[in-house]
């Protein structure tokens, strides 16, 4: 019957959105604990909740963000706090040049989603091209979770504070690490791909070490980038 | 609540930072038109970013967080993303307490 076909650009749109509320379901889960700590940790060095929602929802860099306050001191040191979110987020470029021709949206909706571009939104985006283009509304679906929870979560944490505990003796600490692990294995285990992760991991870890943060994110992501250009069949230059 | 205004104008030059980091990809995706390694090495940006952020938390923090990564990193390919998260979670706190 005519009166129940649902309009395909509907039914487009609600499954494209349910994928993507589907897929980073997981995520917030487990951003959840990652921004309760980054609000009880920013709370201890002075910030407000206030202070604390405001800039998890207009930087909402959750790495840029935990750098910052592990160097908080009062007054805020503006020029330095912009340089140091400058190196860890310059990522970002890469990863939005990436995902641009990927994304079924125009130029001028694109300066928009990308407000909300994250290493979770753009690793599930990436992994979702492999098979079919990202749409608005599977993009616009991650974004504003991810968003709100960030900013509910890490204000939450502000206001819980010093209740929260030791987040080390829960293991909190590392749920970021455990999740960067899960969306890597996505990329799957061809030999660029191993190659890539060993060097990108050994230089990161070998810069971090001798050098220091934030310039591991950088230099080991460019050697992974190298080491795949070189691991890559010659022939296949086209 | 009270809202410090050099605080507000530190969240705000970091927000603009990482906003503008966030669109310069978009600008210069449009001259890359890439094949072959150039595509191998482009392709690879994701997991070599990804890799690189969590490194040092993974390999060289202690024995107990470095294990758990290979457990986790082990439960990666068989589990959904929220079950690895799990399994890395709980082996690093029983490995934090048995080394």
């Amino acid at each position: 019957m005519a009166m129940d076909q649902v309009n395909p650009l509907v039914s487009t749109y609600r499954r494209e959105a349910r994928a993507g509320l589907h897929d980073i379901a997981p995520v917030a889960v487990a951003a959840v604990p990652i921004g309760l700590l980054f609000g009880a940790v920013a709370a201890a060095k002075g910030m407000s909740p206030l202070e604390v929602g405001l800039m998890s929802a207009l930087v909402y860099a959750g790495g840029a963000q935990f750098a910052a306050i592990e160097t908080w001191v009062h007054p805020a040191p503006i020029v330095a706090l912009a340089f140091a979110t400058l190196l860890i987020n310059v990522r970002h470029v890469l990863m939005g040049a990436s995902l641009t021709p990927k994304m079924k949206l125009s130029r001028a909706q694109t300066f928009l989603a990308y407000f909300f571009l994250t290493d979770e939104a753009w690793a599930l985006s990436e992994r979702r091209a492999l098979e079919r283009p990202v749409t608005g509304a599977y993009w616009a679906a991650m974004g504003l979770v991810l968003w709100g929870n960030w900013t509910l979560s890490s204000a939450l944490g502000a206001i819980l504070g010093s209740f929260l505990g030791d987040p080390e003796r829960i293991g909190a600490d590392f749920a970021f690490t455990a999740l960067f692990i899960g969306l890597i294995a996505g990329f799957g285990r061809s030999r660029v791909t191993l190659v890539t992760v060993a060097v990108s991991a050994a230089v990161a870890a070998l810069v971090h070490h001798f050098i220091g943060a934030p310039w591991h994110v950088a230099s080991g992501a460019l050697a992974g980038i190298a080491a795949a250009y070189f691991a890559a069949p010659e022939e296949a230059r086209s | 609540m009270s809202l410090d205004m050099t605080t507000l104008l530190a969240i705000l030059a970091m927000a603009v930072v990482t906003y503008l980091t966030r669109i310069a990809g978009l600008l210069v995706a449009d001259r890359l038109v890439l094949a072959g390694r150039a595509k191998a090495a482009f392709d690879a940006i994701p997991p070599a970013v990804l890799v690189a952020v969590i490194a040092p938390t993974a390999l060289t923090t202690g024995w107990a967080e470095a294990i758990a990564a290979a457990i986790t990193a082990f439960a990666a390919f068989r589990l959904p993303l929220l079950g690895t998260v799990a399994i890395g979670v709980v082996s690093v706190v029983v490995l934090r307490n048995l080394i």
